[in-house]
């Protein structure tokens, strides 16, 4: 499994009611599913990513995220799982708003733009950045709402979203001095478990 | 039947037939007291009979579902795209049961059968049949069978509705329900159309109160009627536009009343065909079944409270052109199920062919069918 789906599902608790937004394969609601019994469903659009879930017995239910979820009731779900979709829909604030809507809480990871490499990518070449992290070129890119750990959190502070939890991980999905002590500037990947 | 039997067909198969002398209470209140059913089987049950698979047929289908009747067979069972070995509903794994509905005309008792109590075809005297009835008699033929608990009934469009019936009425005699291109209920507009194909059968002047029979003749001009207009409902305005466009017969106009676009043609042909292998009383009678059907209001409450105590999984497909039954009917299944809590899954086909979808070999349908089979079987093995 994925490191970060790893970080993720210590965070939920056995029996727990889970949405997950753009579940790709499955690999988290299957692991989930095996080790904590969780009643959870995905969300996707990838035919192939629906096949590997009906293959691993993952609830998986075809929807795009840019319609919304209006079609789930308020509180329906313990915890909404959006993993590395957030910078991808078409209005991030928006899908923030419904996930906190149908679930008690919301767990997000998405690409930290703030970080140095992308800064100096930008800065020292005067070009869109390209990294492991962020692979596409500006004009192929699904990432169309890219933010950084500062702007993420500027928008929890407006909306009176509380941040219950932040990791700030590298690449290797591991934290450190540099990453707790400017996570701004050396995260590249964050996570955060955010409530209402 | 073509020159060889393709390797992927269930092969040369025979039609069976249980007699049923348990009386079986109707929802209209009528009861009948005795019936057949007649009945398909492909592949084998295993030794403790998890392995079982039902297919509910749609309103004008019936037993045959795969392989083929006899040498001269000109094409196989209705849904022979999808049931095979190594198709979606995999026979090598899965002993799969197709019957007849009570109210057809294929063999299972209906109005073209004999009324045991009189000795008369029954005729516009069979009683109204709806899907919990269907469904009631397709357990004494799980029970006759030996099958406690089928590892998935599966059903496109009317033949979904009785899937969906099975896991509220035997919540554990099932494993899983997969609904295909269905529907919670019908809408205003899908009974407006079977009400128009009802009326064309019931004012044809030789549908004779449904007693044709007695007259050695039948309301073929209605039942072609009926058939024109669902098969409109069954195509989506692309199916046809790329299947007929405006192409004329001839290449030009004639400016009269006769066959001049092919797709007046081809409709009129339809028609024709299933006038000749149809009965009248029949479409009647499955239609009102369609109208009939509303789970929510059989418990007076919503759909969530009649899928409330529901125990299987459930697979939901639909197809996007599909006008019919949309995808947006099928998502208010899925709503429903999520909301109590319901192990389930959706997927929308994307494909131009609109309803009648669920009976062709599409790729991407067939690939997450027999995903979702594939699991199920697995499931079987292990249990």
């Amino acid at each position: 499994m994925r490191d970060d789906l790893a970080l993720i599902s210590r965070w939920i608790p056995r029996g727990a009611r889970v949405l997950d937004l753009g579940c790709g394969d499955g690999d988290l609601l299957a692991h989930l599913q095996d080790d904590r019994q969780v009643n959870g469903y995905g969300l996707e659009i990838d035919q192939d990513n629906i096949a590997a879930c009906f293959a691993k017995g993952v609830n998986v239910i075809e929807q795009d995220l840019d319609k919304g979820l209006g079609n789930f009731q308020s509180d329906r779900f313990d915890y909404v799982v959006m993993t590395q979709a957030l910078q991808a829909v078409l209005r991030p604030d928006s899908i923030l708003d419904e996930m906190l809507r149908v679930g008690r809480e919301a767990i997000i990871t998405f690409p930290n733009f703030g970080h140095w490499r992308v800064r100096s990518y930008l800065g020292f070449k005067g070009r869109m950045p390209v990294s492991s992290a962020l692979p596409y070129e500006w004009y192929d890119t699904p990432n169309i709402h890219l933010c950084t750990v500062k702007d993420f959190e500027a928008h929890c502070r407006e909306r009176n979203i509380r941040i219950i939890e932040r990791q700030v991980v590298n690449r290797h999905h591991r934290s450190g001095r540099l990453t707790r002590a400017w996570p701004n500037l050396f995260g590249e990947i964050a996570i955060y478990r955010v409530t209402l | 039947m073509p020159e060889t039997i393709p390797q992927d067909s269930v092969g040369l198969v025979q039609p069976q037939t249980l007699h049923v002398d348990r009386p079986l209470e109707l929802e209209c209140g009528r009861v009948l007291p005795s019936y057949d059913l007649v009945y398909e089987t492909y592949g084998t049950l295993n030794a403790d009979a998890s392995n079982a698979v039902l297919i509910c047929h749609a309103l004008s289908g019936h037993h045959h579902a795969a392989g083929y009747h006899s040498a001269d067979d000109p094409r196989p069972g209705w849904w022979d795209s999808c049931i095979g070995p190594g198709k979606p509903i995999d026979t090598n794994r899965f002993f799969v049961v197709c019957p007849n509905n009570l109210g057809g005309c294929h063999g299972s008792s209906g109005p073209g059968s004999q009324n045991p109590e009189t000795g008369q075809l029954w005729g516009p005297d069979f009683p109204m049949m709806t899907v919990k009835d269907w469904v009631k008699s397709q357990a004494q033929l799980a029970d006759a069978l030996g099958i406690r608990r089928w590892a998935a009934v599966v059903g496109g469009s009317l033949g979904g509705m009785q899937a969906l019936q099975w896991s509220m009425d035997f919540p554990d005699r099932l494993a899983n329900a997969v609904v295909i291109a269905a529907a919670p209920k019908l809408s205003a507009q899908n009974i407006a159309f079977n009400e128009v194909a009802r009326q064309s059968i019931l004012t044809d002047p030789n549908f004779h109160g449904g007693r044709y029979y007695l007259h050695d003749t039948y309301p073929r001009q209605g039942l072609i009627l009926a058939r024109m207009v669902g098969h409109i409902t069954y195509l989506s305005d692309d199916a046809m536009r790329m299947k007929f466009g405006r192409d004329l017969r001839s290449g030009r106009f004639h400016f009269g009343f006769d066959v001049e676009f092919q797709v007046e043609s081809y409709l009129r042909h339809q028609g024709e065909t299933f006038s000749r292998n149809f009965d009248a009383n029949t479409y009647l009678l499955m239609t009102k079944a369609l109208d009939y059907f509303d789970p929510a209001r059989e418990c007076d409450g919503t759909l969530e409270d009649a899928l409330a105590d529901t125990r299987c999984n459930f697979l939901v497909m639909s197809f996007n052109s599909d006008w019919r039954f949309s995808p947006e009917r099928s998502r208010e299944i899925v709503n429903a199920l999520v909301q109590v809590g319901r192990n389930v899954s959706y997927a929308e086909i994307d494909t131009p062919k609109g309803h009648d979808a669920f009976l062709l070999p599409i790729p991407e349908y067939r690939k997450l069918f027999g995903a979702y089979m594939g699991r199920v079987a697995e499931a079987t093995s292990n249990a």
